[in-house]
């Protein structure tokens, strides 16, 4: 998205998945923000990619509290069901999305609105988690060559 | 959740198909399975060790195939073990001939079997998973950027204690032809006890195999990887090496596999191997000329592929593995299945434990261009069309998956 108010990204070439999260937010109201638009990038397979597209179609004209409460858990719902290797698709999706609506509030607004939890979420832990895992992976392979 | 049968609907029948993932799964031509109908329900339906008209039509088969095999490799039938596939052959291999020297050489102490890194995995784990048990010492060599392994630095790790080495006659993976006759001496000239065993699924039928010329102990072959049916395997074991059987079972002509042979998928096996061999070279020409067109049609269409494994004669005829860069191995498989071109992935996506392809690793790739890669094996069966439809399409759907990629050249790792 050229114009896009803030964008985020969630895993890494490495662990086979990366998705970036492009939002448009309008501010309609004080204290209302709105995404008008929503895109992805998705470096992925098959699973990642659905995901990742299904949840900007999920979030469009919401308002950006009630994206934030989108869980990985309603999104792997909403695709019908993701077997559990495919869950962390889910996750990244989310994750990659929480911190582009996080990154809009800290640098975009410079003020975190009262619903959005200071500390990270379990979704955004989760996500991290991902990707820590992968460069574990990494490394130890890296160790044995 | 969807159901496998609904995915199937959805994907439709593509205005065109081929086929190149024979790697994973043979397809064989309608005279393979020609050869094997009869065997189901109108002759050689019997056990082919019991002693009535259908079973003697079956030990028939079973003879038969064992016989033209054998002479394929330069073997006696009486050699040649049949086995279910691949897999059982490289187990019976890899363990029952270790055991079965263990036993017999009782002073053998830290016993130790040596493999490549870019084994088949019907290779790696059943040495990693059962051989530690009885005190054996795994190691696995590396391999370089191509996936050969270095015959002096095969000979630096044998000594008196090792049982058996396995490398594989050609990397199924990336498509490394190994210099095996140099290998085998290597192993031989320190410690001429220790069995040599080659996994050759994926060098039968493609390159020349001499088991007197090459010297190994075990060969294991697989029908299914010639176009023969599933269903069928096969281990040479050197007349005079001992194996112990890692099954155990009512009679079988199969003194290693017990259980009743499958004589139709062995009907098809043969005919298989009629196809392969009675015009070799023809084919392996044919293969080599598709392998090369596919190759350089790609590279020279698409930016930012990477050839996986070496290049000319060292490569199998049939192989062709390239990474696309900033895309998802996966992802491809599916955006070209739904244009009809059948192919397989090293990515991690694509595999149960979610790390991509242990070859592209033990070759130097990172794991970004492993989960980006693509294999295609090309048959004797294919023609240049199906290649140029291949050529016409991938660059489209390459185009389209880097389109929406979030991994763009330039980007730091």
């Amino acid at each position: 998205m050229e114009d896009a108010t803030v964008f985020a990204k969630a895993g890494s070439p490495a662990c086979g998945d990366m998705i970036t999260m492009y939002l448009k937010v309008e501010v309609v109201a004080p204290g209302e923000e709105v995404l008008s638009d929503v895109s992805f990038e998705s470096y992925g397979c098959a699973a990642n990619i659905a995901a990742s597209s299904l949840l900007t179609e999920m979030v469009k004209g919401m308002r950006l509290k009630e994206a934030w409460n989108v869980s990985w858990r309603k999104l792997s719902d909403e695709l019908g069901g993701l077997p559990e290797i495919k869950h962390h698709c889910s996750i990244l999706a989310v994750g990659a999305l929480k911190r582009a609506i996080r990154k809009y509030y800290d640098e975009v607004r410079k003020a975190l609105p009262a619903w959005l939890p200071r500390e990270l979420t379990a979704d955004e832990r989760q996500a991290l988690e991902e990707e820590e895992l992968i460069e574990k992976l990494y490394g130890r392979m890296k160790l044995q060559e | 959740m969807l159901n496998i049968r609904e995915l199937i609907k959805a994907h439709g029948k593509p205005p065109r198909e081929v086929y190149f993932d024979h790697e994973n799964s043979g397809r064989p031509p309608r005279e393979v399975v020609e050869a094997m109908m009869p065997y189901f329900n109108e002759v050689g339906y019997g056990h082919p060790s019991i002693t009535n008209k259908p079973g003697w039509e079956a030990c028939e088969v079973v003879y038969e195939t064992a016989e033209l095999l054998s002479k394929t490799i330069n073997a006696e039938p009486s050699e040649i073990n049949f086995t279910h596939s691949g897999t059982e052959a490289n187990n019976l291999a890899v363990v029952g001939a270790s055991l079965a020297k263990l036993r017999k050489a009782k002073l053998v102490d830290k016993p130790k079997v040596i493999l490549s890194a870019i084994e088949h995995p019907s290779v790696l784990f059943p040495a990693d998973r059962v051989l530690p048990n009885y005190g054996f010492k795994v190691i696995k060599l590396p391999v370089d950027e191509y996936g050969f392994v270095d015959p002096d630095v095969l000979s630096s790790v044998v000594d008196g204690r090792t049982v058996l080495v396995s490398v594989q006659a050609v990397n199924n993976e990336v498509g490394t032809v190994q210099r095996l006759g140099e290998l085998v001496k290597s192993v031989k000239d320190v410690n001429p006890d220790a069995l040599f065993h080659t996994d050759a699924t994926a060098a039968y039928g493609r390159i020349p195999i001499d088991v007197k010329k090459l010297d190994v102990d075990l060969l294991s072959v697989s029908s299914h990887k010639i176009l023969g049916p599933k269903g069928a395997g096969a281990l040479f074991v050197r007349e005079g090496v001992e194996v112990e059987s890692l099954l155990h079972g009512a009679l079988s002509s199969q003194r290693l596999w017990p259980g009743v042979e499958n004589v139709p998928a062995l009907a098809g096996f043969k005919k298989a191997i009629e196809l392969a061999f009675d015009k070799f070279e023809e084919n392996v020409g044919h293969m080599t000329a598709l392998r090369d067109r596919l190759v350089n049609g790609i590279v020279n269409s698409i930016p930012h592929v990477l050839l996986n494994g070496p290049s000319g004669s060292s490569r199998a005829p049939d192989n062709v593995n390239l990474s696309f860069l900033y895309i998802e191995g996966e992802a491809l498989t599916v955006e070209l299945s739904l244009r009809g071109i059948y192919v397989s992935s090293g990515s991690a996506c694509t595999s149960r434990v979610l790390e991509p392809s242990h070859v592209l690793l033990a070759i130097g790739r990172k794991h970004e261009e492993a989960h980006g890669s693509i294999l295609f094996k090309v048959a004797a069966t294919h023609s240049t069309e199906d290649v140029d439809y291949v050529l016409e399409s991938l660059p489209i759907s390459v185009a389209r998956l880097r389109k929406i990629s979030s991994s763009k050249p330039g980007d730091q790792p």
